[in-house]
C-alpha cells in the first residue's frame, strides 16, 4: 500500500535523487519524527517513575487499594475496573481512527466523517473519565488515613459494631495497612489519640502513601491527558476540513492519516502508562 | 507558483472497495486481539493483585514480566497495523524504530541499576 508505484525500484533509483527514498511524503515523515521525540519524552517520565518505584519499593502504594472507585457504584470496591474501561475507550477510538484512514484511502468522504466523529467522541469520553479519576483521587477515601511514620499510610475504615480480627476486637474504626492487614488494637488506639489524619491527595500530601506517588500520578497522567486534549481538538478541526470537502479537491486524505498517527501514539502511550503505573 | 518537483505519495495509497473490505477485516481482527489481551491484563490485575504477592517476590516478578510482555505485544500491533508502519518501506521502519529502542533499552538499564544501588538520593 505504501507507494505501490515505487515498490519495484532499484537501490540506485531509490537513492539517486528526485524522490523520497522512504517512499513517504515530507509531512508524514515529520509526523513520525515528532512522535519519536514525544515517545522519548514519555519514556523519560516513565523511566524516572521506574527509578523511584524501585528505589522506594517497600513503601510504594499498591494501586488496587487506591483506584477502586467506579461512577455510580458507591461503597463498592471495583479495583482498577474504571481504568480498564478508560483503556478500552481509547483502544476503540484508535480503531475508529484507523477505519477513518481506511475510508480516506477509498475517497469515501461520508465514511471518513463518520469514523473521525466517533474518534472525537471517544477522546472526549476519555478526557471526562480522566477528569473524574483526578477528582476522585484528590478527594481521597471516605475517612482518610493515618500517617504511620514509616512512609506508609494506614487507611481508616468504619466498621459497624464489634469487629473481630486475629483474636482482637475493634469498635468503630479499623486501620488497614499497606498489605491489606489490620493494625493491632494497640497501634489503633495510639493512632486514634495522637495520629495525624491525611485526607485526599495533592502536591503537598498524599493519603495513599508517599507524596512522590501523587506527584507522579498528576504529572504523567496530566501530560498524557493534555496530549489527548490537543488530539481531540486537532481531530475536530480536521473533521471540519473533511466536511468542507477540502480533501476531495486535493485527491487524498493524507491529513487524516497524519493526525491518525498522532492519535495512535496517544493510545500507545496510554497502554504503557496503564501497565507501568497501574498494573506493575 | 505551484511546485512541480514534489511527488504526492499519498495518491498512490488509494485502494478499491474490495481491497477495503479485506483491510477492514484485518483491522477488526487486530481489534479483537487487543481487546482480548487487555481483558487478560485487567483480569490478572483484579485477581492476582500485588497485595497477594508481597511475600512471594519471584511470583510477582513473573507476573510483572507477563504484564510487560503483553504490553509490548499490544504496542507492536498498534504500531505495525494501526499506524501502518508494517506497510511502509524497510528503511523508514528502521529509521524510526532502531534509535528509539537503542535509547529505551540503555535508559531502562541504567535507571533500574541505579535505582537498586545502596546510595541515598
Amino acid at each position: 500500500m505504501a507507494g505501490e508505484a515505487t515498490q519495484q525500484l532499484t537501490s540506485k533509483e531509490l537513492w539517486g535523487g528526485k524522490i523520497s527514498p522512504f517512499g513517504i511524503s515530507y509531512g508524514k515523515m515529520m509526523m513520525w519524527f515528532f512522535l519519536i521525540s514525544d515517545a522519548l519524552t514519555f519514556t523519560g517520565f516513565l523511566g524516572s517513575l521506574a527509578f523511584m518505584r524501585v528505589h522506594f519499593a517497600d513503601v510504594w502504594p499498591i494501586t488496587e487499594n487506591i483506584f477502586y472507585h467506579f461512577p455510580f457504584f458507591h461503597h463498592t470496591e471495583l479495583p482498577l475496573l474504571y481504568v480498564a474501561f478508560m483503556t478500552f475507550i481509547l483502544i476503540i477510538s484508535s480503531v475508529t481512527m484507523v477505519l477513518a484512514v481506511e475510508a480516506g484511502h477509498r475517497m469515501d468522504k461520508a465514511g471518513v466523517t463518520k469514523w473521525l466523529f466517533l474518534t472525537v467522541v471517544g477522546g472526549a469520553i476519555f478526557l471526562g473519565s480522566q477528569a473524574w479519576e483526578w477528582s476522585t483521587f484528590i478527594q481521597g477515601s471516605e475517612h482518610g488515613a493515618y500517617d504511620l511514620g514509616d512512609g506508609t499510610m494506614g487507611r481508616i475504615l468504619n466498621v459497624e459494631g464489634a469487629f473481630e480480627y486475629e483474636g482482637e476486637t475493634y469498635e468503630g474504626t479499623v486501620i488497614q495497612l499497606r498489605d491489606r492487614s489490620i493494625a493491632s488494637a494497640e497501634l489503633t488506639a495510639e493512632l486514634k489519640s495522637t495520629g495525624q489524619i491525611v485526607k485526599g491527595a495533592n502536591l503537598h500530601e498524599n493519603e495513599y502513601g508517599l507524596p512522590l506517588y501523587a506527584d507522579f500520578f498528576f504529572f504523567i497522567t496530566g501530560f498524557h491527558g493534555t496530549h489527548v486534549l490537543s488530539g481531540v481538538l486537532i481531530n475536530f478541526l480536521i473533521l471540519l476540513r473533511v466536511r468542507k470537502g477540502e480533501f476531495e479537491k486535493t485527491g487524498h486524505y493524507e491529513m487524516v492519516e497524519k493526525v491518525g498517527l498522532y492519535w495512535h501514539f496517544i493510545d500507545l502511550v496510554w497502554v504503557f502508562v496503564f501497565t507501568f503505573f497501574y498494573l506493575v | 507558483m505551484k511546485r512541480d518537483d514534489i511527488i504526492e505519495y499519498s495518491l498512490y495509497n488509494h485502494h478499491s472497495e474490495e481491497e477495503g473490505v479485506k483491510k477492514r477485516k484485518e483491522i477488526y481482527k487486530v481489534t479483537i486481539i487487543l481487546a482480548v489481551i487487555t481483558t487478560v491484563e485487567v483480569a490478572m490485575g483484579m485477581i492476582l493483585g500485588k497485595a497477594l504477592f508481597l511475600d512471594n517476590q519471584s511470583a510477582w516478578d513473573m507476573i510483572k514480566i507477563a504484564y510487560i510482555g503483553l504490553t509490548v505485544v499490544k504496542a507492536a500491533y498498534i504500531v505495525m497495523v494501526f499506524m501502518h508502519l508494517g506497510e511502509e518501506r524497510k528503511s523508514i521502519r528502521w529509521v524510526i524504530l532502531a534509535p528509539y529502542f537503542f535509547f529505551l533499552l540503555y535508559l531502562m538499564f541504567f535507571l533500574l541499576v541505579e535505582a537498586g544501588a545502596d546510595v541515598a538520593i
